[in-house]
This record gives structure tokens, C-alpha cells and sequence, in this order.
């Protein structure tokens, strides 16, 4: 009986010769972060595309965009609670940051970004916060003078919506967003320098990793916000066929925004995969390249034993199968939720192949890692950091829109 | 109480120090920088290892988990003894069952039975906690749970770690594990408390061999300081610029 729990015991299989301490430390829950957090950035990324950039085609994913990044945005340091060891003194990282340290600054950054997000849509809904407070006064019923409660503490105190009140509010919609597009980058780019910039890690010590991982954030957050989209126009659809109540739009209008809005869309998504996979494989070409003391192994790695996770599920299936459905013309519903489900999934498996990976092999370069994801839990730490624990995570974020919603009606479109 | 004027500038120093340090934070000034300016010492811990003197026993690895509250039967450990079997075509196997706890008794090395005679060399080397100079171990901590001290060796406050992990990831020497029972990070200390108390680390009395040695390495009449001084030694894997301070004499080319 050994006294106490060794954390990574229950799921790393070593092979070979690894140091008795070497486990895989860093699992499921830090897949799950840097994917949560990049799907954050992309998400805001896509709504200052039409807020800063005035891409007039991105005006009503722009409006949901923003709701849900926030939505991701809350859920984005919940795998770090779920890793750590000592969740409880979490904060700390707010009371003692180390500033060498990249994690420190996970705090500052963090805070300044969820201020900016929240204080945008405030801009953005501040409109619809007064009429609803306004709308709601004299009404009777628990829910409303619930709601009213709620609408008339959202506007703060500011009922001024005079055309030029209105005005000043578009042009700090337009500054918030200017200012979130680099800090939402730092908070994914400073992601990928947290893996990086460590040394002791032959697979991801190179410089490309923060842009990397901008790049992939970018395209998964852009392909989420299209599929959340589709699923919630298709539910709008299948409700105004099947209700006897006349409703405003007919389904085949939501369909044409629908698949209009996708089409032009998926056009900024194509650019930023290309960049994406430029950089990726400009890694691996150049660890082959210049070949130094760890490319023995890492060749082993990249090329056998994650050969499959990398070329086939990542590139194949993650990328060039999704690539080319997107590319092919006159695109449908339902190959769109396909190729975009499978957009998602490649960049999950990039940050899967990314960390997991890099912990395949062992320091000593001379034997390696195996990574067992624990399915059904026995205990907290096979929950936590096991399938269901990345489950959790993964539905948090439509739960939370589900209910920012209610308040900020992100998908109401004139 | 009168004032010398040298008091008067230790204060004045220390405080402008003191109120520089959040500054020196964003400057990337190290904390030994910042330190040195407060307070200097002559003390510099540093190890010796004698890899032609190792035998494999393992007693080092015992006396280190009773001494330092390691649970026995976790594969984790604070010290660990390697075995390096090199073959006559070149190839290197080798292998630390338990860290090395209970000795090498074992003739097969990573499950392969090597006939004697195809063997070229063969031998054990201890490890440990090199009390790096340059530790990234320290950089990367988030909340500065792990600290290194003025005379080098490098400590984890238990109070203070979150377990984020990240300074296992930064060893590059695979020192470092969460303890199976604190759940905090762990790692070798050098013995510290015992250092202080003017006694040798529990390996290096456990070792029967004097295998192991700690020394001051400020100290030019220091037996360790001697021959890290005029003997020919290595450190292992310099090349991440982490400057180890454990040295090791007859270090082969193929030991991780
Ligand atoms: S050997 Fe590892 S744990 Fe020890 S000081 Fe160096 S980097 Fe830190
Ligand atoms: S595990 Fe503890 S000591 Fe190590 S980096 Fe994290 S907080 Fe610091």
C-alpha cells in the first residue's frame, strides 16, 4: 500500500528507461486549457472583425460572437482549478504573482480581458437594457419585477439613449474592441509561451508556440461561433415550422441569412487555417532541418508512436478534410456542421498532440510516456482530471450562454 | 541609540532596495541580484559525486525517504540511483527500479536478460537536486512557492504551493514530483535542516562507499571545493544553462 496518492500514477505507462519521478503531470485539463481559452480569443477575435474592421457581412455573428466569448470567457480558467493540486489557494496568483513566471500573469491579463468584454456588450446592449427597464415598469408578476430588477441594475443608472448618447456608445464599441484584439491575443498567445518557454521540454521549446497557438485559437473560436450559430438557426427553423403561431420571418429567410452569413464567414476561417497550418508544419520542417540532440526522439514521437493522433486525426481530419469542404462551392447545411465539427476537433487534437505529446517522451530521451485518459472515475483525481472532468468543462460554456442569454438576447437580428 | 553612519547606509541601502523590488520584478532582475544587494553570505552549498564509488546498494535512497518523509513504497523519490549498462555494439541500456531503493539485485536490465560477455561497461549514478545556479524551476513558479536561498538550495514553501505543476514540467533532471501525501511539489533539499545544524545530508552518511559528498563551495578549503576546483568533473546536461551545482567525477557521455 503506498501511503498517500502519486499523482499520474493512474494514467501514465512508462516504457523503457524514465526517471522514477516522471509522470504525466500536465493532462486532459490542460488540453482543455488552451483550448478553452483559444476559443475565447477567436470568438472575440470575430466580433471586432465587424466592430473594428467594419466587416458589414459579420454585423449578426459579430453581436453573438461577443455574448458567447464571454460565456467561454468565465469557463476559461476552470480547467486550471480542476488541475491543480491545491485549487483552494488558487487565488494566490493574484495575492503573490511571480512575474517570471508566464502563469503569474494569467491574473492581469485575464481580469483586464473579462473587464473589457463585459464593459463592450454592456455598450453594445445598453440600448436594449433601458427599453426592457423602461418596458417593464407598472407590470405585474414576480418575473417581471424580477426581470426589472435585473434590466434597470444593468443600466446602471444611464437612461440617457438619445441618438448622440447613442453615437458616443458606438465609438467606444469600436475602441473596446480595438484594445480587446490585442489582449485577447496576449491571453492566448501568453498560453502557448507558458509551454513554450520551457526548456526542459525538447517538443515545445520553440518561439513559434505563442503564435501558433493564436493562429489555432483563432480558427477554433471562429468555427465554433459558426456551428453554435447553425444549431440555433436550425432550432429556430424547426420552430417556426412546426409552431401554429405566426412568427415575423419565415424559415426559408432564416435559411437564406443563414447559409449567406456562413458562406462569407467561412471565407475568414479558410485564411486563418492556412496560417495556421503554415506555422505548424514550418515547426516540424524545421526540428527536422536542424535535427538537434532531442530530434531522435522527438522523431520517434512525431513520425511512430503519435503518428496517427498527428497525421491523421490532426492533419487529415483535422485540417485538410475540412479544408477542402469548406473550399467546395455551393455550400449545405449539413456539410458545413461537418466540416466545422471537424475544424474543432483538429485543433483540439493540435493541443492534445501539443501537451500530451510533448510528454510522450522522457527526459532521458531514451524511453517514453504513455497516456491513458481514465474514462470512468473512481476517485476525485480520475473525474477531475479524466473524460467526465473534461466534459464538465466542455458543456460549461453553452450552459452559461444558455443563460446570458436570457438577459442579452445576442440572436435577435433586424 | 547612536547611529553609525555606516548603520545609517545599510538602512538607507536596504530601503531603496526594498522599495526597488517591485520594479526589479518587471526588470527580470534575479532574485540572487536583488538578495546579493541585502545581505551576502559565504556559505554556497554544493554536492560531489563520485560515480566510480557508486555500487548500486541504494542505501542513499533508503535513508533519504526515511529522512525526509518520502512514503517508502511511492515510485516518487527525492534521490535516485541509476544503473548504465553499455553493450558492445553501443547500445546503452538502463534502468532505476524504485528509484534504486532496494539495491540493483536484478540481472535483467529493462526486461532483457544481456549476457555478461556482451557487455562493455557498466555502472551507477546517483541523483539529486543539482541546486542549480540558474534554477528554472524558481523562474516558472507562479506564486513563488519555490525560492532558492542565499546559499543556493533551492526550498518549496508546502504553505504556499497551489500544485500547478508547472516546475516539474521546468526541471529539466526530473527532480521534482508532488509529495503523495502534502500534494504539493517536492523535491530534494539537500537536507537542509540538517546542513544548518553543521551535520552531512542523510545520503551522504547513508552512503557506505563516500560515493556522496556535500560541501561549501565558498569555502576554498572545503574537501568538495577542492576537487570541483582541480580535478576534472562535469555536471549533467549543462547545455540547458542551468548551471548545476551537484558535480560529478567519471561522468560517461551516455548518462541522461
Ligand atoms: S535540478 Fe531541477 S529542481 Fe533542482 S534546482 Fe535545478 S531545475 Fe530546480
Ligand atoms: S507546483 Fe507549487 S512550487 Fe511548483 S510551480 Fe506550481 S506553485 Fe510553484
Amino acid at each position: 500500500m503506498i501511503e498517500g496518492y502519486v499523482h499520474g500514477i493512474e494514467w501514465t505507462i512508462k516504457e523503457l528507461f524514465v526517471y522514477p519521478n516522471e509522470f504525466i503531470y500536465w493532462s486532459i485539463q490542460i488540453v482543455m486549457y488552451p483550448y478553452m481559452t483559444g476559443l475565447v480569443a477567436g470568438a472575440f477575435v470575430l466580433s471586432s472583425l465587424y466592430h473594428v474592421f467594419g466587416q458589414e457581412d459579420l454585423k449578426d455573428l459579430a453581436k453573438f460572437a461577443l455574448v458567447f466569448s464571454f460565456a467561454l470567457l468565465i469557463v476559461a480558467p476552470m480547467p486550471l482549478m480542476f488541475h491543480l493540486q491545491q485549487p483552494q489557494r488558487g487565488v494566490q496568483v493574484f495575492f503573490t504573482p511571480h512575474f517570471t513566471s508566464a502563469i503569474s500573469a494569467f491574473g492581469i491579463v485575464f481580469f483586464t480581458y473579462s473587464i473589457i468584454v463585459a464593459t463592450e456588450i454592456w455598450f453594445v446592449y445598453r440600448k436594449y437594457f433601458v427599453e426592457q427597464a423602461l418596458a417593464l415598469k407598472g407590470k405585474e408578476g414576480l418575473g417581471n419585477t424580477v426581470m426589472r430588477l435585473i434590466y434597470t441594475t444593468l443600466t446602471l443608472g444611464s437612461y440617457d439613449i438619445s441618438e448622440e448618447a447613442l453615437h458616443k456608445d458606438e465609438k467606444a464599441i469600436k475602441i473596446l474592441a480595438g484594445i480587446g484584439i490585442p489582449v485577447a491575443c496576449f491571453l492566448h498567445g501568453y498560453a502557448g509561451f507558458i509551454f513554450g518557454s520551457v526548456k526542459a521540454n525538447a517538443l515545445w521549446m520553440t518561439p513559434l508556440m505563442p503564435v501558433i497557438f493564436i493562429m489555432s485559437a483563432i480558427v477554433s473560436g471562429i468555427a465554433l461561433c459558426m456551428l453554435t450559430y447553425i444549431v440555433i438557426m436550425e432550432w429556430k427553423k424547426f420552430r417556426i415550422k412546426t409552431s401554429k403561431r405566426p412568427w415575423e420571418v419565415t424559415a426559408e429567410e432564416v435559411a437564406g441569412v443563414e447559409l449567406n452569413l456562413m458562406r462569407k464567414t467561412s471565407k475568414y476561417l479558410l485564411g486563418f487555417m492556412v496560417a495556421a497550418i503554415t506555422l505548424e508544419l514550418l515547426d516540424i520542417v524545421f526540428r527536422g532541418y536542424t535535427a538537434v540532440k532531442s530530434w531522435d526522439i522527438l522523431r520517434t514521437i512525431i513520425y511512430g508512436k503519435d503518428f496517427f493522433n498527428i497525421f491523421i486525426l490532426q492533419y487529415t481530419f483535422g485540417n485538410l478534410l475540412p479544408f477542402l469542404m469548406l473550399l467546395m462551392p455551393r455550400p449545405t447545411v449539413r456539410r458545413l456542421v461537418v466540416a466545422l465539427s471537424l475544424v474543432l476537433f483538429g485543433v483540439f487534437m493540435m493541443r492534445w498532440n501539443v501537451v500530451i505529446g510533448g510528454q510522450a517522451f522522457s527526459l532521458t530521451f531514451a524511453g517514453y510516456m504513455h497516456y491513458k485518459l481514465p474514462f470512468w472515475p473512481h476517485n476525485i483525481e480520475t473525474y477531475k482530471e479524466g473524460f467526465w472532468g473534461a466534459f464538465t468543462i466542455g458543456v460549461m460554456p453553452f450552459v452559461l450562454f444558455w443563460g446570458i442569454n436570457k438577459i442579452v438576447p445576442s440572436l435577435k437580428y433586424k | 541609540m547612536r547611529q553609525t553612519r555606516r548603520d545609517f547606509l545599510k538602512t538607507i541601502t536596504r530601503g531603496a532596495v526594498v522599495s526597488a523590488l517591485p520594479l526589479g520584478a518587471f526588470k527580470f532582475l534575479s532574485p540572487k541580484e536583488a538578495r546579493a544587494a541585502v545581505e551576502s553570505t559565504n556559505v554556497r552549498w554544493g554536492f560531489l559525486v563520485d560515480t566510480y564509488k557508486c555500487v548500486g546498494c541504494g542505501f542513499c535512497v533508503k535513508a533519504c525517504k526515511l529522512e525526509n518523509e518520502v512514503p517508502y513504497d511511492a515510485p516518487v523519490t527525492r534521490t535516485w540511483v541509476e544503473r548504465y549498462v553499455i553493450l558492445k555494439n553501443g547500445k546503452m541500456l538502463a534502468d532505476t527500479p524504485m528509484g534504486g531503493r532496494d539495491g540493483f539485485t536484478e540481472q535483467k536490465v529493462q526486461e532483457q536478460d544481456v549476457p555478461p560477455k556482451d557487455i562493455a561497461k557498466a555502472f551507477f549514478v546517483p541523483k539529486l537536486c543539482n541546486q542549480c545556479e540558474n534554477p528554472p524551476c524558481v523562474q516558472v513558479c507562479p506564486v513563488g512557492a519555490t525560492y532558492q536561498r542565499a546559499d543556493g538550495v533551492v526550498l518549496v514553501d508546502r504553505s504556499w504551493c497551489i500544485g500547478c505543476g508547472y516546475c516539474i514540467m521546468a526541471c529539466p533532471y526530473g527532480v521534482r514530483f508532488f509529495h503523495p501525501v502534502y500534494r504539493t511539489a517536492e523535491k530534494c533539499t539537500f537536507c537542509i535542516h540538517r546542513l544548518v545544524k553543521g551535520m552531512n545530508t542523510a545520503c551522504v552518511d547513508a552512503c557506505p562507499f563516500g560515493a556522496r559528498k556535500v560541501g561549501n563551495l565558498k569555502d576554498p578549503n572545503d574537501p568538495v571545493t577542492k576537487v570541483v576546483l582541480n580535478e576534472r568533473v562535469a555536471v549533467l546536461k549543462p547545455e540547458y544553462g542551468t548551471k548545476p551545482q551537484a558535480f560529478y567525477i567519471g561522468l560517461d557521455e551516455n548518462v541522461r
